[in-house]
């Protein structure tokens, strides 16, 4: 009972992680109908920022300054790249992203190389224990900070004027622009969102249970693809349904391992993409996605 | 926009409308040059081996490898539009039936690997029919998933496949993976001896029997897939990339006809995963990773989305790059040998192809085919700006497509 708790926790705090970066990656996509393969090697641009400006800023400013790092990456994207292809087809869009995944990825592996960087984090080694069960404080307090910024995302979204013209524009964007929305802007901003979001996943993703910032934080971040699709595409709910299902999902199939073993080592690895599997066979849109309806 | 007319804009004129049009125009007045210029081209493939060292042949044999799987990818990504990512995960399925087939059983360090040992052919043979058997098991998921849905959903498939080749040693030799067989032929083997050969005074060891092999099974599918194509299933194919709802109302049985190209093109990728095999002697799961799906999807939009000849053109590009800057390490700017803290050959190769995606979407959408259909119309008529005939203009809007998206943008001017 008490590991089944402790693995109920730890999956909930890796589900709010991945909710954020689904998070991100649904938001793009209803802006800019991008499907963002960049956000994988974003998510590590954001960790490694991080982890390198704290040897000389100190942590909290390393923090900052990665996000803001991220974000401009991400704002940078979008204005030199996605803006000019705007009406292009979907998958060209897709392919575009793989590209630049591909550079951006390449170059940070580069600079990381086969080491394992160490962020600081003040609560690092930590761990917390309610009643019997016991969660590392970084993914204690990951999952508070992931609460925080989805419930503020999720006000944000209903009644901000930014929620209001991205919600417009996901609708009718034609529409929209001529109701005088930049959707331009509107995109941009959610890049830029989407860039932040990464930064902070990164942030606690790679601090404890996980050493530290390597290229397999990437692999990690691919993870996240599974909740945004399962949770369907277009749904901001859906991602963060889908983030807790798939960081569940990924603990109680780590935990149980030894149950499990006729399945292979390392089975919790690919869980994601089985439960992503199993439910698009079932909601081909995902779960809440809107069934796409065509007109003749 | 909708999904369902998204994909008129960019790729799809680069396929059909361009070649039909080209083929139908250009007839009369290209007389002779095509011709001449594949023969002569099928003639430099034949004699390089007496010429060509080693080297050349054996990275020749890995782009043929990478031909064949760039064109199976095409088919079911430029010509159909389905984004699939899982093309590494079939060259997994046609590389380990391979082995396995072919391997002999036995035992290396503690792992225990079982093989049938049956001849190399029908372990080619197999190789093909399962990865194409494991296409058309995927292909009623794939069949229910649209456009982007499936790119990740086929994105699962390849972290699954690592896992099952990383779990089953028994197969595949688990982690680190199994030597492949050499392959062989009637008792011909592509080896360096049995038999020993020397034709014209040049030993006709590994490399020079696998370099025809290679272009044997390449031309064959170049061949076979240019025919598919053109054919009426070719047809049905654009279509259902164009617009599935058109693509129904016609008649074509959309579910039937994405089942069939899923399974083509896995085949297409079994047979190139045997070629890998075979170029590279061994297998290991490492291989089949996502960077390889992400390299075949360099290789058909580097080339051109819905080209035969741009795969061929894409693999050459993507699959040789890496080689040839290792090979010329020294000499090259920026690019270091590794361990030498640089930029090392794999990683310029990446930069590059990278670079060549961006540039590629963004200002050609065709392809290097478009590039080159783009250069051979302003060779042929120069004074002409603007194509006059119907078929032609149909070919001119390769590049009209980059400014056709600009005509929706007044009413999103206003926003940039």
């Amino acid at each position: 009972m008490t590991q089944f708790l402790s693995l109920l926790l730890n999956g909930i705090s890796l589900g709010a992680l991945y909710a954020l970066i689904a998070l991100g990656f649904v938001i793009i996509f209803k802006a800019s109908e991008v499907v963002s393969f960049t956000h994988g090697s974003l998510l590590l641009l954001g960790a490694y920022s991080i982890a390198r400006l704290s040897d000389s800023v100190g942590f909290f400013p390393a923090v900052v300054l990665g996000t803001l790092i991220t974000a401009a990456a991400a704002f940078l994207i979008e204005r030199v790249i996605i803006n000019r292809l705007r009406g292009a087809p979907v998958i060209s869009l897709a392919i575009v992203t793989i590209g630049i995944d591909i550079i951006l990825l390449t170059e940070l592996i580069r600079r990381i190389g086969s080491d394992i960087l160490n962020v600081p984090h003040p609560w690092a080694g930590k761990s917390l224990t309610i009643g019997s069960v016991g969660i590392s404080q970084n993914r204690a307090i990951a999952t508070l900070v992931a609460a925080v910024l989805i419930i503020v995302f999720f006000v944000a979204f209903k009644y901000s004027s930014w929620g209001v013209a991205m919600r417009a524009s996901a609708e009718d964007g034609e529409t929209a622009a001529l109701m005088g929305i930049r959707l331009g802007r509107v995109s941009a901003l959610a890049w830029i969102i989407a860039g932040v979001l990464a930064a902070v996943a990164a942030l606690f993703l790679v601090g404890a249970p996980t050493p530290g910032v390597s290229a397999a934080a990437y692999t990690v971040a691919l993870r996240a693809f599974p909740a945004a699709i399962l949770g369907g595409l277009d749904s901001t709910g859906g991602a963060l349904v889908g983030g807790l299902l798939i960081g569940l999902a990924e603990s109680f199939a780590a935990g149980y391992q030894d149950q499990i073993l006729f399945l292979g080592r390392g089975f919790g690895d690919v869980v994601p993409y089985v439960v992503m599997i199993a439910v698009l066979l079932v909601r081909p849109s995902g779960l809440f996605g809107t069934k796409e309806l065509t007109r003749v | 926009m909708s999904e369902a007319t998204a994909p008129a804009h960019g790729a799809t004129r680069v396929g059909s409308p361009a070649q039909a049009g080209r083929a139908s125009e250009s007839r009369p007045r290209r007389s002779l040059l095509r011709p001449v210029l594949i023969a002569a081209l099928l003639v430099v493939l034949l004699l390089a081996p007496f010429y060509v060292e080693e080297f050349w042949l054996r990275t020749g044999f890995a782009v043929f490898g990478a031909i064949v799987g760039a064109i199976g990818l095409n088919l079911l990504t430029g010509t159909t539009g389905q984004l699939s990512l899982a093309h590494a995960f079939f060259l997994a399925v046609g590389a380990i039936s391979y082995v396995f087939v072919s391997g002999e059983s036995g035992g290396i360090g503690v792992a225990q690997l079982s093989g049938l040992g049956l001849p190399p052919l029908i372990g080619m043979i197999v190789g093909v029919l399962l990865a194409g058997l494991a296409g058309l098991i995927f292909s009623p998921i794939a069949a229910r998933l649209r456009g982007i849905y499936l790119g990740v959903a086929s994105l699962g498939l390849v972290f699954i496949g690592q896992h099952v080749l990383n779990t089953w040693t028994s197969v595949t030799g688990g982690f680190n993976g199994r030597s492949a067989p050499n392959f062989s032929l009637f008792g011909f083997t592509f080896a360096n001896d049995n038999p020993l050969l020397f034709i014209a005074g040049v030993p006709f060891r590994e490399a020079e029997r696998l370099w025809y092999l290679g272009l044997v099974l390449a031309l064959a599918s170049y061949v076979f897939a240019r025919n598919l194509l053109r054919s009426r299933p070719g047809r049905a194919l654009q279509t259902l990339r164009d617009s599935e709802v058109a693509a129904s109302v016609m008649g074509v049985n959309v579910q039937r006809y994405k089942g069939r190209v899923f399974l083509v093109s896995s085949m297409y990728a079994g047979l190139s995963g045997v070629l890998y095999a075979l170029s590279i002697g061994s297998v290991a799961p490492e291989s089949f990773g996502l960077e390889v799906s992400i390299q075949y999807l360099a290789m058909i939009v580097l080339g051109g989305l819905g080209s035969v000849g741009g795969a061929a053109l894409g693999a050459l590009f993507v699959s040789a790059l890496p080689l040839v800057f290792q090979r010329y390490a020294d000499a090259l700017p920026l690019v270091s040998s590794p361990g030498q803290g640089g930029i090392n050959a794999g990683e310029a190769a990446r930069f590059l192809y990278g670079a060549a995606i961006v540039l590629i979407i963004m200002f050609e959408p065709g392809g290097l085919a478009g590039l080159a259909a783009r250069f051979r119309r302003r060779g042929r008529d120069p004074g002409a700006r603007r194509p006059r005939s119907p078929v032609t203009s149909a070919d001119a809007s390769t590049d009209d497509s980059t400014t056709s998206v600009p005509s929706d943008r007044p009413a999103q001017g206003s926003t940039t």
